[in-house]
């Protein structure tokens, strides 16, 4: 997950943990790390994930982009782990790993098999606070995230067009600025930036580690106590905590790029979850979302792709958990004939129907089956267990609110639904961003070789 | 993230090995002539169920490739007595949850469901009906072949898919492995096609059904026959023609307005029974399989910056699939990429893996065997990879010892008479612009 975008679409809704809840452990130690050990003993696998409560959104203009290209100089060598050998001796520990940052957070996880635990505990404490910082290393490695921002990015005309919607729907909130950075932004960072970041986030008492699998909680912590617990804490600079000014009127942004078909979104600024236990519209806002999206027979399928034939695709997302403000988006690609102005009304016209309708009992009911059904399924994957408390944790919520946060889904009302629908779904809160598709400059030219070439 | 996963590529060749338990796989014939691969699971109260078919695109008709994805797209928007909507509708009230999959050689359709009574009765119907009764409605068929299109267009746009596209074609002709529908090919497909491919590849006899998780094996038994007795008789299907696996070393450059160029590099290589599977696979980790460790992420990555990500994989079909190497680096340094790329590959065939490299792909392999089995979802893709492809059904039990036995002058020996590298299709998406022009 590397931009804020990237995770409302992959998570549409929230589908919170557990039945096997009781399974889950905490503690914290005395250096502040916090310790959560989900209990899975399906199979003799472990997961590690550390999360630090750093992302873009702890960043400054001019300096966008370095939370992401510090997790990138994390596999880059600590004093006594050299540069290369981390994933080398996962590997050979027979362990896949990888990092990820949003703009909330970042996270780093190894899964092995559960004897390998140590040696994943062990590479990672060390990296916590002994990573070598090299002006060389750096240079090399923020030329691979510039090919990764032109490969995720500026190359990818839905994901330009989603930056761009960013950049306008946010006036003062971080969100404005893409998690990997703008290009200008790469090309100044330096090793001085990726050293004063790590100095300021990385820390065990702004970091929360989850194991899951098959461990014991009394072994994982007395584990965490060796490898982790000997790095001391450090006072935490105060985090500035910006706001989002309200909306005055709708925006519209055109972003031109060479694809053939138009595509349109439109962004509404919604609430997040801060209260587990008295919110209740972001709640309401996750059903509204499933009520649109949440199954092939949901509303937007079924009337502008299929019935309409407005759209060839249309969907909706939004995501209740996230440290920064929410936002509620509809999106689609008008079919054949169809201009973006048609799909847009068509939109407008399934909002006008959610505010002065509402939604059925039969719909509400579809979207909690499979918020239910989602919670066992879920169970099937020991990754996404830990990603959900890593999550939890690290958005300034508790992973145990997760069942609370269940239940509080399954208790919402038509009446709900249709109240956000009319309080959030509206111009005033409303950014448009349009991709306007360009020809691929001249037909494309073609040269073939039948000989051998050159090397 | 630091690199792209290849999902796809990854469960094809994964295999899997058995210091540990392995899930005990049932296998049995079902009435109907399907052949049902079974692992009872009772940890979680839920049911994975696929079904699969030799109905993957290279069963097209070259003149309407896109026709065997049209028909597998097709099977749950319409079956006898529900319309799309009343299926669609019919799965989402229980929670349940239809996939589809097609890739070259399978087709199939995948059902998750809780194994409550009520839940799973009700996902299992809907799946007999759109498996054995589906109705292909031409109403339905003339939206979905818009939507294809339009698809079809957009990707005529993309980089990464006029470099597949390209790349497919120069490695394997006219071969249907290297044949992309187009939109002519699109705009042919008529419902008597739908109806008579339909037909002829999805008979029971063709058929195979996994099955894992949360029932009894008199379930699972019943649940088979329920799925597979009354599919069509099926026709004489075409076998997929064998794979030309010479081919002439060729070069495209393709211009394209984007920032970086496409490489992709390769040739036909290995079929999913190929004796060779095993030091290919092993020797392909070493090469560009193994993630931040491999031989091309740490030349053209790791030492230089060059890429984002850059791979190499076989994959295992039928016939012989593609081995590909690829990356995505800007178009300013694509000709020294492309350069350091083939020296790499070139490296490797020549001389093979070190014993240092052998050990630590083993390591690897071996002791991250746990992983590939650690979810009733993965073990899904096993039985259904074991079930089409007739791998022995220990093939989970056996994996670990058939990677222990690679050597080093297996892999040597098997890439120097597999891979060829003076006998390649290289293709170049943005290609630096002074180079895309004509020859003349």
């Amino acid at each position: 997950m590397r931009a804020k975008l990237l995770g409302y679409l992959l998570f549409p809704l929230l589908l919170p943990a557990f039945a096997a809840h009781a399974e889950v452990f905490e503690q914290t130690l005395r250096n502040g790390l916090k310790v959560i050990v989900k209990e899975d003993h399906r199979a003799p696998v472990v997961v590690q994930q550390v999360w630090y409560r750093a992302g873009s959104m702890d960043e400054r203009t001019g300096s966008t982009g370095i939370a992401h290209a510090l997790e990138h100089m994390m596999f880059k060598g600590t004093r006594s782990v050299p540069k290369g050998e981390f994933s080398k001796r996962i590997a050979a520990a027979g362990g896949r790993e990888n990092a990820f940052t949003s703009s909330d957070y970042t996270a780093y996880f190894q899964q092995l098999h559960k004897s390998k635990l140590p040696l994943a505990m062990k590479l990672e404490s060390d990296r916590m606070r002994n990573l070598l910082l090299s002006e060389v290393e750096f240079g090399k490695e923020i030329k691979v995230v510039m090919e990764e921002r032109r490969t995720r990015t500026d190359d990818q005309p839905h994901a330009l067009l989603n930056e761009k919607l960013m950049a306008a729907a946010y006036q003062e909130h971080p969100y404005q600025h893409p998690v990997i950075g703008w290009m200008n932004d790469l090309q100044a960072l330096g090793a001085s930036d990726a050293k004063a970041w790590y100095q300021r986030w990385y820390t065990p008492n702004n970091a929360t580690l989850v194991v899951a699998g098959d461990v014991k909680a009394a072994e994982v912590f007395a584990l965490a106590r060796r490898y982790y617990g000997v790095i001391p804490a450090r006072k935490m600079a105060a985090r500035r905590n910006f706001g989002e000014p309200p909306q005055l009127g709708a925006k519209r942004i055109v972003v031109k790029a060479p694809a053939q078909l138009p595509h349109l979104v439109m962004a509404y600024h919604a609430p997040a979850l801060r209260d587990p236990a008295q919110d209740w519209q972001p709640y309401a806002l996750e059903v509204l979302a499933g009520v649109l999206d949440g199954n092939d027979s949901a509303r937007l399928n079924k009337t502008l792709v299929r019935e309409q034939q407005i759209a060839s695709s249309a969907g909706a997302g939004y995501d209740s958990t996230s440290r920064g403000p929410g936002m509620f988006v509809l999106e689609g690609t008008p079919s054949e004939g169809k201009s973006v102005g048609e799909l847009e009304a068509g939109f407008r016209e399934q909002v006008a129907r959610l505010v002065n309708e509402g939604v059925s009992e039969e719909e509400l009911k579809r979207v909690k089956a499979q918020v239910t059904a989602s919670e066992v399924y879920k169970r099937d994957s020991l990754f996404y267990q830990a990603m959900q408390i890593g999550q939890m944790e690290s958005i300034g919520l508790s992973h145990k609110n997760i069942p609370l946060i269940l239940q509080k889904i399954r208790e919402v009302s038509a009446q709900q639904v249709q109240e956000v629908a009319r309080e959030f779904l509206k111009d005033d809160n409303l950014t448009v961003a349009v991709l306007d598709p360009q020809p691929l400059s001249g037909k494309p030219k073609r040269k073939m070789e039948g000989a051998a070439h050159a090397h | 993230m630091r690199t792209k996963m290849l999902v796809v590529v990854a469960l094809l060749l994964s295999g899997i090995n058995s210091v540990l338990a392995t899930p005990q796989i049932q296998h049995w014939q079902a009435p109907s002539g399907a052949r049902v691969f079974f692992v009872e699971n009772r940890n979680l109260p839920m049911l994975d169920v696929a079904v699969d078919f030799a109905a993957g695109s290279s069963f097209d008709p070259a003149e309407k490739s896109g026709l065997a994805g049209m028909t597998q797209g097709l099977l749950d928007l319409g079956a006898e007595g529900m319309s799309e909507d009343d299926i669609a509708r019919g799965m989402a009230d229980i929670g349940a949850q239809l996939g589809g999959r097609i890739d070259s050689d399978r087709s199939g359709i995948s059902l998750r469901t809780l194994s409550s009574a009520a839940e799973r009765d009700q996902a299992l119907d809907i799946l007999a009906r759109v498996l054995q009764r589906p109705l292909f409605p031409e109403a339905v068929l003339a939206r979905e072949k818009t939507r294809l299109i339009a698809g079809l267009k957009e990707a005529e746009t993309r980089p990464e898919s006029i470099a597949a596209k390209a790349f497919g074609k120069a490695v394997f002709g006219d071969h249907p492995y290297g044949v992309s529908p187009s939109v002519a090919s699109a705009e042919k497909i008529r419902r008597d096609d739908v109806e008579a491919f339909y037909r002829t590849h999805y008979s029971a006899d063709a058929a195979v059904v996994s099955i894992m998780g949360d029932v009894t094996r008199a379930e699972a038994e019943a649940i088979a026959q329920k799925l597979t007795g009354q599919l069509p008789q099926g026709g004489k299907a075409a076998r997929i023609p064998p794979v030309a696996m010479q081919i002439n070393t060729s070069e495209q450059r393709i211009a394209h307005p984007a920032t970086q160029s496409h490489i992709l590099i390769g040739a036909p290589g290995m079929a999913r029974n190929d004796p060779d599977y095993f030091p290919l696979y092993v020797g392909n980790y070493i090469l560009g399989g193994g993630g931040f460790v491999s031989r091309l992420m740490n030349e053209v990555r790791e030492k230089r910056g060059m890429a984002y990500s850059v791979y190499s994989y076989f994959v295992p079909t039928l016939e012989p699939g593609m081995f590909q190497v690829g990356l995505q680096t800007r178009k300013e340094q694509a000709d020294e990429a492309l350069q350091l790329v083939r020296a790499t590959l070139r490296g490797f065939i020549a001389k093979g893996p070190t014993a240092k490299e052998l050990l630590a792909a083993k390591q690897n392999i071996i002791g991250g065997f746990p992983l590939r089995i650690d979810s009733n979802k993965k073990i899904l893709e096993y039985l259904g990879v074991i079930g089409f492809y007739g791998l022995p059904l220990t093939y989970l039990d056996d994996f670990t010892g058939k990677v222990d036995k690679v050597t080093a002058a297996q892999i040597h020996d098997a890439f120097k008479r597999r891979v060829n590298p003076d006998a390649m299709a290289t293709v170049i998406v943005g290609a630096p612009e002074e180079k895309a022009e004509p020859a003349k």
